[in-house]
């Protein structure tokens, strides 16, 4: 079986797979433990399964593992914790932006890449930004709040 | 993880799933130790346990959708027992652990679920206060129960719950009369508290019921056929041979794979070699509407007869209108998922269902097990607005587990969920009305043309047993879709009658605020009609014939909210703004909704600039998720008014991805505007459901202020637009 260096969340781990093709989504979830990237659709479309590839945010679900295999790769998980957030995560809890929460990971991973390029964004600018997450709960106010709260909170 | 830690760590079961690849025995683990509980709802031992440490577990049979109930109601019943709402752990939707409180559904969460829980936390309080009294040789009426303990009101030592009733039975019936505690004493009622499962959500470490792994568990496909009612003639099993640990698993025209590894048993779905019969039962979605008209219908219904109806139109200027709502998918973010662990003549589901006591019978009946043999417990699944795969994938799981005699997790795809989930049903309604020599409506018809929930039906045939050939109970659900068909103002004569259809064109479940959404949509619309008609300004046309004051109260304030200025439509030109009201089942909440748009004459695009809404719901328990819900029916519905129509051919579902069926993104988000009205001493009614349904009807008000355009069918695509336009040019 094919083996894989994936540099995840600061560390380095060793994958072995049948299918090299196999998406880095199913890597991270189930050999890696790290359910915080979602499956919504397998095809781009929703970006509920989003990781920051170096810098950007890109769908989990479209990269073959041996891709992503030498790539800086940050998840949910690696973005911040429950004890040390990142702060957009204190944003939305905030915001208390979630409703379902599905979609949420991957709207935070957008927006950190957003405020990474851009820290002091417009509501328009991150609405563009965003374009590409799909939400059917209706959050979407309240996550653009969280990214503005966020914004202002850049220094 | 046993359960003294679990209960420790302050989550709920759900809460307390780590995202570790093997979470589920800790978690059967942690329900083993309340195993045995009563599931009375008739007692307060059904409901709530008054721990050593003085922690209370509330044992909920609602479920939390994302909605924010596993806050609100361990608020309702810390107000009433006096603690700390961290003091209350919420256990939810276990068929082993939690009364059966019904479906969470109809927006019954509060309204039903939360109050029967604060009356049994009420009555558990007084049976503290009963038993302090007697530890203390004093009567009941001189103690009181103040932050979790029962003291004198005189002051003096008190004595904690935990040390009360620590850990044993209540053993007692709830008292319906037990009192409640007074709203101008509420400290914890009324106050946003946040969510307990946010944390965990946004940092990636909320275990979703797709998150869940079980020991030795497989992961399922099912290959659903490529036209409805397809036959499988043949599998080749050979075709999937070069993917180590994939097996098939057939049960007549059930297919399936299993395999360890989950890209494998995606893999071996996408390689496995069938061959199915050709069939084409459906109709398109082209000729639904035409469908509805004609049935066949299983009768016809007179709902509200008043005056006379028929006359008055025959004797005055009849103004006409017909609109139609199409079908629509749950389109939840997440498709589907579920685990079955079925073995040794038990059955435990893991599922995102929202009624977890119904589906366990219905789980038993599939199986040809005893109820008393089937667990269903509830894991959080990506958001459902009704009843989306949830149930099918759970069948499905339990029927590859059966025959693989191991756990097995079932994900559906996108184009699974997009094409198989059970479909909001589609709804055509012609108004007719007349007006009075006084500008006012004099009469109103509404007829209906809606396919008919079949009654009692225990759970609607599921895909995974029908295809292999268990017998199901025939029937559809679409739930109580024909309220809410007459306008709620004074109107002397009014008639409303539907034409029940037998079936629906896809498999229906009941979808938010069932068949409300449409219905509001066609008489709010045609009240506008009305008033253009009477050349009245929308709102005040709808105030002249509004008598109930909390009614005339959200109406007020939604037009204040947007700077109302008092005229008839269509307007000036430039932006348009519109309105509509609804006391949702007539005698439940109460909304108002004004929005804001523009029409770009040129694209046919329409862009809402902003909403206001006004809503009463009585009793609010907590502001913050009330208006979260707000703002979701808001954005959802508007989604379903602007984009979205389930497209299908003779045999099959053809949109199934975000392309095919687009839904509202950031783009087109909106400014909102939410006011409460807050009544402290009113019953708290629902909120899930009652603000979608005036959302298209203001929608569409505004787009004929903005543009003169009446836009009668859903949804509100660009052609059709610029269609209306080209019409109201050519008719000038």
């Amino acid at each position: 079986m094919p083996s894989f260096e994936l540099h995840v969340n600061g560390g380095t781990q060793t994958v072995s797979v049948r299918d090299p093709d196999e998406p880095l989504l199913y890597v991270l979830r189930n050999r890696l433990g790290l359910t915080g990237a979602k499956y919504g659709c397998g095809l781009g479309q929703c970006g509920a399964c989003k990781v920051i590839v170096d810098g950007e945010a890109v769908p989990s679900c479209l990269l073959p593992v041996s891709k992503a295999a030498g790539t800086r790769i940050t998840t949910i998980e690696g973005l911040g914790t429950p004890n040390k957030r990142h702060p957009l995560q204190t944003a939305f809890i905030a915001e208390q932006a979630a409703q379902c929460g599905y979609c949420i990971t991957g709207m935070v991973i957008t927006a950190a890449v957003l405020l990474e390029k851009k820290p002091k964004v417009t509501q328009d600018e991150a609405k563009d930004a965003l374009a590409g997450n799909l939400c059917r709960c209706g959050t979407h106010q309240r996550i653009l709040q969280a990214v503005m709260r966020a914004a202002r909170e850049n220094t | 993880m046993n359960r003294r830690d679990f209960l420790a760590s302050g989550g709920a079961l759900v809460v307390a799933l780590s995202v570790a690849p093997r979470v589920t025995a800790q978690r059967s683990s942690v329900g083993d130790a309340a195993l045995g509980k009563t599931l009375d709802g008739g007692e307060i031992d059904g409901f709530l346990a008054v721990n050593a440490d003085g922690s209370v577990t509330l044992f909920c049979g609602k479920v939390d959708l994302g909605q924010g109930l596993r806050i609100a109601i361990p608020q309702m019943a810390a107000e009433e027992l006096s603690i700390d709402v961290g003091r209350i752990v919420l256990v939810e939707g276990d068929t082993a652990l939690t009364p059966d409180q019904g479906a969470t559904a109809g927006s019954s969460g509060v309204m039903r679920g939360g109050v029967q829980i604060r009356q049994a936390a009420a009555t558990a309080r007084e049976a503290l206060i009963g038993m302090a009294a007697q530890r203390l040789g004093r009567p009941a009426s001189d103690l009181v129960a103040v932050d979790g303990e029962i003291r004198p009101k005189a002051g003096g030592a008190g004595i904690r719950y935990g040390d009360l009733v620590g850990g044993r039975r209540i053993a007692r019936k709830i008292d319906p009369k037990a009192p409640l505690a007074d709203p101008a004493t509420y400290r914890v009622v009324g106050r946003s508290l946040p969510r307990p499962d946010i944390p965990a959500k946004v940092t990636g470490r909320h275990a979703f019921v797709h998150d869940v792994r079980l020991d030795r568990m497989l992961h399922g496909r099912v290959i659903r056929p490529p036209a409805v009612g397809a036959k499988l003639v043949a599998v080749d099993e050979a075709s999937i041979s070069m993917i180590p640990g994939a097996r098939v698993v057939r049960i007549n025209d059930f297919l399936g794979v299993v395999a360890d590894d989950e890209w494998d048993a995606i893999a071996a779905a996408r390689a496995l070699k069938a061959t199915w019969s050709d069939s084409a039962p459906l109709i398109g979605n082209g000729a639904v509407r035409e469908w509805l008209r004609a049935g066949p219908f299983q009768g016809d219904e007179t709902l509200i007869e008043k005056g006379d109806a028929k006359t008055a139109l025959s004797n005055a200027t009849r103004i006409a209108g017909e609109y139609y709502w199409p079908l629509q998918s749950h389109a939840s973010m997440g498709p589907s998922c579920a685990l079955a662990d079925i073995r040794d003549g038990k059955a435990t589901i893991y599922s995102a269902s929202q009624a977890t006591h119904r589906f366990r019978e219905t789980i038993a009946r599939l199986l040809g097990m005893s109820k008393d043999a089937v667990r269903v417990i509830y894991v959080d699944g990506s958001g459902c607005y009704g009843m989306n795969g949830h149930d099918d994938a759970a069948a499905d799981a339990a029927l590859l587990s059966r025959a693989a005699g191991r756990p097995v997790r079932v994900q559906w795809s996108r184009e699974d969920e997009h094409g198989w989930d059970p479909k909001g049903p589609p709804q055509l309604l012609a108004l007719e009305g007349a007006l009075g020599d006084d500008g006012k409506i004099l009469a109103w018809r509404t007829e209906m043309w809606l396919p008919k929930a079949t009654a009692n039906l225990p759970n609607i045939p599921l895909l995974g047993p029908e295809a292999a050939g268990i017998a199901q109970t025939p029937g559809i659900s679409t739930g109580l879709i024909s309220q809410n068909g007459n306008p709620p103002y004074a109107v002397p004569n009014q008639e409303v009658r539907v034409h029940w259809l037998a079936t629906a064109p896809l498999r229906p479940s009941n979808i938010r605020a069932p068949g409300k959404i449409a219905n509001i949509f066609a008489v709010e619309s045609f009240t506008d009609e009305l008033a253009a008609a009477a050349r009245r300004d929308p709102v005040e046309f709808r105030l002249q014939g509004l008598t109930d004051p909390r009614g005339i109260e959200v109406l007020k304030r939604a037009a204040a909210m947007i700077g109302w200025q008092a005229r008839p439509s269509p307007g000036p030109g430039g932006a348009g703004r519109g309105a509509a009201y609804v006391h949702y089942k007539h005698n439940e909440t109460y909304v108002a909704m004004t929005m804001e748009v523009d029409v770009d004459k040129a694209s046919g695009a329409i862009r809402v600039r902003r909403v206001a809404c006004a809503h009463d719901c009585g009793l609010v328990i907590n502001p913050g998720t009330l208006r979260a819900q707000i703002e979701g029916n808001i954005l959802q519905t508007l989604s379903r008014t602007l984009y979205e129509e389930v497209v299908f051919d003779r045999s099959r579902v053809t949109c199934i991805d975000w392309a095919s069926y687009p839904i509202l993104a950031f783009p087109a988000v909106p400014d909102i505007r939410i006011e409460l009205v807050v009544r402290p001493n009113e019953p708290p009614l629902g909120a899930g459901e009652a603000s979608s349904t005036p959302v298209a009807a203001a929608l569409a008000n505004a787009v004929y202020d903005a543009a003169g355009i009446r836009l009668r069918t859903v949804p509100f695509t660009r052609q059709r637009v610029l269609d209306a336009l080209a019409t109201a040019k050519g008719t000038v």
